[in-house]
């Protein structure tokens, strides 16, 4: 497998030879600053790829699809056919969900339409929520479930949230069980697994703007197409679990199935899905978290709701309106949350009933329909019933937006000393400084520290991606984007992982620590974006408090989560030496925390990276711009080639972290297997 | 080890040179095994490792076989090779003389559906089917109709002593209990083979003891032919008829477990029979002398031929000398003398 890298010259121990990784680094490190210096007049095409050769991939791209469009046909049915009919299997579903939470079913086109049947009314449908969240989690999870829906209702908010719930109803399942079935086909066939493992790989990492310009393209601007976009979204991850989970059926029930003669299709519905429910059932609360994160960049391609809420506020710079929508996203976002996990528990824990009949055994499902009926009923005598009346709607959207400005109308100028100190200071020396290096150089470092990291393998991979990255013509914005997430990666940990060592230990810090993560975590990070845009105006500054702002999470929670699981044994037997609480934490909490703590550094740069797109709506000018051009000019090829330059970086980054971590493990022995593979 | 004292008309099952590897170079070791031409110098240098090695068995019909040996033996996956679970490299394993390994797929799930049933270690319950429609799977799975599955999986429940709990989740279930549904479901479809992979070896001392007996009581009601799996030599002794017992991957002596403590074929078997009570073990047929004709007055009781010497020796009372020994059908066919059987006991 992999050649001889340092990890095994250690293992092997050549004593007295020179360590080879030492004289390779130094030839690397000459390399490069021969070509820093030198390049530029020398060999210019080490130092920036001369765009006359660069491949007109992007154009490529653009005219495929153009001719996919226009021309494919598979013989039977043309290409646009087929994506008209998936719009249509989406969309009828849809349709239909719409009418019964937001619209009613109506009769007739545009102004004439008559409505057949109203709405199920606001209270017919916390009272449904309710007695699922009582079913799943008791009275508990159904308190939960009347103050987020309450707070919904309160604010205003009920039609927008009808309408995001409508297109979550409908992208779930799809999402769900689209999942299984790929995660089921890749365990079947080893093939098949080893055929999308990659591109699973590039979908969670290629930025979700990429390959909405393509579906923009395919099918059109609207609610159909915002949901295929938040399907093809939340599938991969769906399909990872269920690989996982179906793997880890227990080989005794798959010997049990085979005994009992099952064939090919008993054994995976009768045996292998049921038998890893609990584990589907994660993948499943997965599939809804992720689908209320794409709600607001899903309504940049039509959907209308919650997130076109957020959008428009975040246009206007209305900040309370956007804070409004946004904390309604999160209330619909942790009742769904809790209220899956609650039934996913519920499956794994069921107990047997002994009782007859239909209304004694689901007590829960009668009720929901009484409540229905009776909702209907009451909103026919009581109009507040059916439609809540605006006049009884709050708001505190003024007070946020009173308070930005308050700050602004009297901090005006320290929010602009400091943010002037750190851009002149830190931001443009270092953008500066990454944008003056040859590519050829960065390369050969990223080479030769995927080499000593790991292997030839990573070192060809890292080489590889990074001339592909110039190659196609974006080097500067891929530097850009390096400075811009490599800064926030640095801030954000410089606060999150302090404030993770500080909570580890005090579990009462911890918890209130816990909760405002959890919180940040699913608020949606254009929330983020518009307080600070009205504080510090667009820029590379604001975009870099929004990106720290978002990252911040990974860095605390996986701080703390390595020192809470250092082995409580090790760190008495440190006290027991005589170890201050500092030595104690420095030489062996740290130390053995390092893995865990790397893997929140991995976390805290693909999240940057993500948030990294969304930033562009604040003019950076980076490869998340360049994906954000493409899509309001619907050009496919320019924000594929862009979305893959953002997944080649975010790849090169997590393997580079992930060996050095395994290296880590390997070192403490942590693990079983050793860093050198 | 060829098992020549069975004729194999009346085997079940029968392994004839059972190899099974595991590893890059499983294939080719496998068609050198089944040609013959494998080498023991080419089995060194290879990079697959063999869990069975060159294994022949007969099982017979109505006989409790066990395999013993220690993690890592072989046994579990040489179970499973006699169910075609796991697919052997080399060799045969005839089941009523058809040979499974001929077998395609769906005449394999067709023997496994009508004429085999298996017990596992960890229970394998289905989580999301109550104790009934556990015990039912196996006849949902051939299609059986709802009423006719549940009654029959109701009789296996009352079998094993379940009544009153068959709308109970596994998980509601102690460890005793989960196993017992696990034997009522093996037992559903009526096999005419019964695989128990360690059955026992999950549960609390208590429980194993008490699992044994109700597995010896099962066995005198049902008289399956089984195969059963074990790690426990006591367990071993306890329950078969005839114990086979394996060391990396072969088997290295086959007998009953008379036969096994009496003369262990290696040092390694002797390890386990060490500890074992002889007098437990050993038959009554084992240390009669032929019966001379003479009904002595020191003769104080007659025994069967099949009891053990530790069943027998109370009967001597305080001065008896000789029991008359008697067979199956009842006449005599020689005596035991106190003197064997106090030698014996002496022996621990």
């Amino acid at each position: 497998m992999a050649a001889l890298g340092p990890a095994q010259t250690a293992r092997t121990g050549w004593p007295g030879a020179p360590s080879l990784g030492l004289l390779v680094w130094c030839v690397a490190l000459v390399v490069f600053a021969l070509l820093w210096a030198y390049a530029g007049t020398l060999a210019p095409w080490a130092q920036e790829w001369p765009r006359a050769w660069t491949p007109r991939v992007a154009a490529t791209i653009s005219t495929f699809m153009r001719w996919l469009v226009d021309e494919a046909s598979f013989g039977l049915f043309t290409f646009i056919e087929f994506t008209r009919f998936l719009s249509a299997m989406v969309e009828a579903p849809y349709r239909f969900v719409l009418s019964i939470l937001s619209t009613g079913f109506l009769s007739g086109q545009g102004s004439q339409a008559v409505q057949i049947a109203p709405p199920v009314s606001w209270a017919g449908v916390i009272g449904v929520f309710v007695i699922a969240a009582h079913a799943a989690g008791g009275r508990k999870l159904a308190l939960l479930a009347v103050v987020c829906l309450g707070f919904i209702l309160l604010f205003g908010q009920w039609a927008s949230a009808m309408v995001t719930l409508a297109s979550i109803v409908v992208a779930v399942p799809i999402g769900a069980v689209g999942g299984l079935l790929l995660g089921i086909a890749a365990v079947r066939w080893r093939g098949f697994e080893r055929a999308i493992s990659p591109v699973l790989d590039l979908m969670q990492t290629i930025p979700i703007f990429a390959y909405l310009v393509p579906i923009l393209f395919l099918f059109g601007f609207g609610p159909v197409a915002a949901i295929l976009a938040t399907i093809i979204y939340a599938m991969p991850p769906m399909t990872r679990i269920a690989i996982v989970a179906l793997r880890g059926v227990a080989p005794e029930i798959r010997d049990l199935g085979r005994m009992t003669g099952c064939t090919r299709r008993q054994m995976t519905w009768r045996v292998m899905v049921p038998a890893a429910m609990p584990g589907l059932m994660v993948g499943v609360n997965q599939v809804i978290m992720l689908s209320l994160n794409m709600v607001i960049i899903a309504s940049m391609i039509g959907a209308g709701g919650l997130g076109f809420d957020v959008l428009s506020a975040l246009r206007r710079l209305d900040f309370g309106a956007g804070l409004e929508a946004g904390v309604a996203i999160v209330a619909l976002a942790v009742l769904l949350d809790r209220t899956s996990q609650a039934f996913a528990r519920r499956t794994v824990q069921r107990a047997h009933a002994d009782g007859a009949g239909i209304l004694a055994r689901h007590p829960h499902l009668a009720a929901g329909t009484a409540v229905l009926v009776a909702s209907f009923l009451a909103g026919l005598v009581a109009p507040p019933l059916a439609r809540w009346p605006q006049a009884w709607e709050l708001s505190t959207g003024t007070f946020w937006s009173e308070l930005v400005r308050w700050i602004n109308v009297n901090f005006f100028d320290e929010l602009e000393a400091v943010k002037n100190a750190l851009l002149l200071n830190v931001l443009i020396p270092f953008k500066r400084f990454l944008l003056g290096l040859p590519w050829l150089g960065v390369a050969l470092l990223g080479g030769v520290a995927g080499w000593a990291l790991s292997g030839f393998r990573l070192a060809a991979l890292v080489v590889v991606l990074s001339t592909l990255i110039a190659v196609s013509g974006l080097w500067d914005q891929a530097m850009t984007t390096i400075y811009l997430c490599g800064i926030s990666v640095v801030f954000a940990l410089m606060i999150g992982v302090p404030i993770g060592v500080w909570s580890a230990d005090r579990p009462a810090v911890w918890r209130v620590v816990q909760g405002v993560i959890d919180t940040l975590q699913t608020l949606p990070s254009f929330v983020y974006l518009m307080p600070v845009v009205m504080l510090f105006r667009v820029g590379d500054f604001t975009a870099m408090i929004a990106i720290v702002a978002y990252a911040l999470a990974p860095a605390i929670r996986y701080t703390a989560h390595g020192l809470q699981q250092v082995d409580p044994r090790l760190i008495e037997a440190g006290r027991a030496a005589g170890c201050t609480p500092f030595q104690l934490l420095v030489k062996i909490r740290l130390k053995l925390a390092l893995p865990e703590i790397m893997l929140g550094v991995n976390q805290t740069i693909m999240l940057a990276l993500s948030m990294l797109v969304i930033t562009a709506l604040v003019g950076t000018r980076d490869l998340g711009q360049e994906v954000y051009i493409a899509l309001t000019k619907a050009d496919t090829g320019r924000g594929i080639v862009a979305g893959l330059a953002v997944a080649f970086i975010a790849i090169i980054a997590d393997r580079l972290i992930s060996a050095g971590a395994a290296r880590a493990r390997a070192r403490l022995g942590l693990s079983a297997e050793g860093g050198g593979r | 080890m060829p098992d020549t004292e069975a004729p194999e008309a009346a085997a079940k099952l029968v392994c004839r040179s059972v190899w099974k590897f595991f590893g890059p170079d499983a294939e080719r070791l496998g068609k050198a095994a089944d040609a013959g031409t494998l080498r023991s110098d080419q089995l060194a240098g290879a990079t697959a490792v063999a869990a069975v090695r060159d294994v022949s068995l007969s099982i017979r019909e109505g006989e409790c076989f066990v395999i013993m040996g220690l993690s890592g033996s072989g046994k579990s996956t040489l179970v499973r090779c006699m169910s075609r679970l796991v697919e052997p490299s080399a060799g045969e394993i005839l089941f009523d003389g058809e040979n499974l390994l001929a077998a395609s797929d769906r005449r394999m799930i067709e023997i496994r559906r009508r004429h085999m049933g298996m017990v596992f270690q960890n229970f394998a319950l289905l989580p999301h089917l109550t104790v009934l429609g556990n015990v039912a799977f196996p006849l949902e799975v051939q299609g059986v109709a709802r009423a006719r599955r549940e009654a029959r999986a109701m009789e296996m429940i009352g079998l094993v002593g379940l009544s009153g709990r068959e709308h109970f989740f596994p998980r509601e279930l102690s460890g005793g209990q989960q196993q017992r549904v696990g034997i009522a479901r093996s037992l559903a479809v009526e096999p005419d083979l019964w695989f128990l992979d360690e059955p026992f070896s999950a549960l609390d001392p208590l429980i194993r003891r008490e699992m044994q007996d109700e597995f010896m009581r099962l066995q005198s009601v049902l008289k399956k032919t089984i195969v059963f799996i074990t790690h426990d030599f006591d367990e071993a002794i306890r329950l078969g008829d005839r114990i086979a017992i394996m060391k990396d991957g072969a088997v290295v002596q086959v007998g009953t477990p008379e036969e096994i403590v009496l003369a262990p074929a290696t040092d390694y078997v002797s390890e386990f029979t060490r500890n074992v009570t002889r007098a437990k073990v050993v038959k009554v047929a084992a240390l009669s002398s032929p019966a001379d004709g003479t009904t002595g007055g020191d003769t104080v009781g007659e025994v069967s031929d099949r009891a053990t010497i530790a069943e027998a020796a109370p009967l001597f009372g305080q001065a008896g000398t000789r029991l008359l020994v008697k067979d199956r059908d009842g006449s005599i066919v020689g005596v035991l003398e106190r003197e064997r059987v106090s030698a014996m006991m002496m022996q621990g």
